[in-house]
């Protein structure tokens, strides 16, 4: 497992030098470790419900990828991605009011589950999606659901490249701020 | 939303690489630290027998332990804003100015008589101290939190309450040098107080808005 973790670290080094193949193997190797881990803490509490496993999945994706600069390159990269995905397991078992321990694992343990896990779907992104500002929402619809380019989205929404890139970051930032947190 | 169609969406993301959390606490102490330095100067100033102090050795001691914690305090900092870090033995950093504040105590209390301790203790200016660390901590404290709001603290209540340590650790700095009451004791009893009010005041507010 210290291979998987050594590769993950490669990854995230590749990807903050601007490789954005590698950050998507990385990215892409996560999710099914990550779906593990809230699989299993929801289980430990008596849930099954897959699409609620997803959103702590895709919650944790953002915070990996908005916090990403809080890896220290020089520190394990597993201990990391597990802190990370503890803390948004945590705090969505807590706003479902229930108290629950859940150990710390190390990533190592949680084995990836099968490939089927490749087209399932979070929903609270969804209804997350309506908080943004309607350029932000359009710009992060055209790059993820329609699976758009940068240079794409900005001929089809008459935008600047730069002007979309601005509004694809900043929409996922309140996207990972907002989690969890409508109605509140 | 797909979990496949959201990796896309961070993979085009490759806004400008946010820098380390310890170089956001940096740059936001400066203005920080200027700010304290100026209302200290405009509402206390230095003591005027100040070069005299300078010469005794229970004066230069109040910077030595209220620095030393300032620097173990922001030393410890950063990492408590990094997921996953390993802390165990870290965070004992944090009694070396304890220490080295409890040795002074005990060589206060063998130099001293008896019927010196309680005045020493007591001092002269215990309420300036109590109002002035606290308020001359207040812009380093939220320069920090706002430093820490930047990273990932997986403990938002200690990560403030460190926050608070070295705040507090700045303030004390600062009041020393006006402060007359050079004992030990009183440096143990109202500095540490005062400081006290600091952390718990960051763990109350780390508490709200470092959750991430």
């Amino acid at each position: 497992m210290q291979d998987r973790e050594d590769e993950w670290a490669a990854l995230m080094r590749a990807a903050n030098v601007g490789d954005p193949a590698a950050y998507r193997r990385l990215l892409q190797g996560l999710a099914p470790v990550l779906r593990s881990i809230v699989r299993r803490g929801f289980a430990r509490v008596g849930m099954t419900s897959a699409g609620e496993v997803e959103d702590v999945v895709q919650e944790a994706l953002l915070a990996i990828h908005i916090k990403r600069h809080t890896w220290d390159p020089s520190a394990p990269i597993g201990p990391w991605v597990a802190a990370i995905a503890r803390n948004k397991l945590i705090d969505n078992l807590r706003r479902r009011k229930q108290g629950v321990e859940v150990p710390i694992e190390e990533v190592a343990d949680s084995l990836p589950d099968g490939a089927k896990g490749e087209e399932l779907s979070g929903r609270e992104i969804d209804r997350l999606l309506a908080v943004l500002s309607e350029g932000q929402r359009a710009v992060v619809r055209a790059v993820s659901v329609e699976g758009a380019s940068i240079q794409e989205t900005a001929r089809r929404l008459g935008m600047s490249d730069g002007a979309v890139r601005v509004a694809l970051h900043r929409g996922l930032k309140a996207l990972a701020a907002r989690f969890g947190r409508v109605g509140e | 939303m797909k979990t496949t169609q959201l990796i896309d969406a961070l993979v085009q993301d490759q806004a400008t690489r946010s820098p380390p959390v310890a170089t956001v606490c940096a740059v936001a102490l400066v203005p920080a630290v200027v700010t304290a330095t100026v209302l200290f100067m405009m509402a206390l100033g230095p003591r005027p027998d100040i070069a005299a102090a300078a010469e005794t050795p229970r004066f230069l001691f109040k910077f030595v332990v209220a620095f030393g914690l300032t620097v173990t305090a922001l030393a410890l900092l950063p990492r408590l804003a990094q997921p996953g870090r390993d802390l165990r033995g870290r965070g004992r950093v944090l009694l070396l100015a304890p220490l080295l504040l409890a040795g002074a105590v005990a060589t206060e209390l063998i130099l001293l008589p008896a019927a010196e301790w309680w005045p020493r203790l007591v001092g002269r200016n215990l309420a300036v101290c109590l109002v002035s660390i606290p308020a001359l901590s207040l812009a380093p404290l939220a320069a920090l939190l706002v430093a820490l709001r930047h990273g990932a603290p997986t403990a938002p209540g200690v990560a403030g309450a460190v926050a608070g340590l070295a705040a507090g650790g700045i303030g004390a700095t600062l009041y020393a040098a006006h402060c007359t009451d050079d004992s030990p004791l009183f440096v143990a009893t109202w500095y540490t107080l005062a400081v006290a009010l600091v952390v718990v005041a960051g763990a109350a507010i780390g508490r709200r808005v470092l959750r991430w």
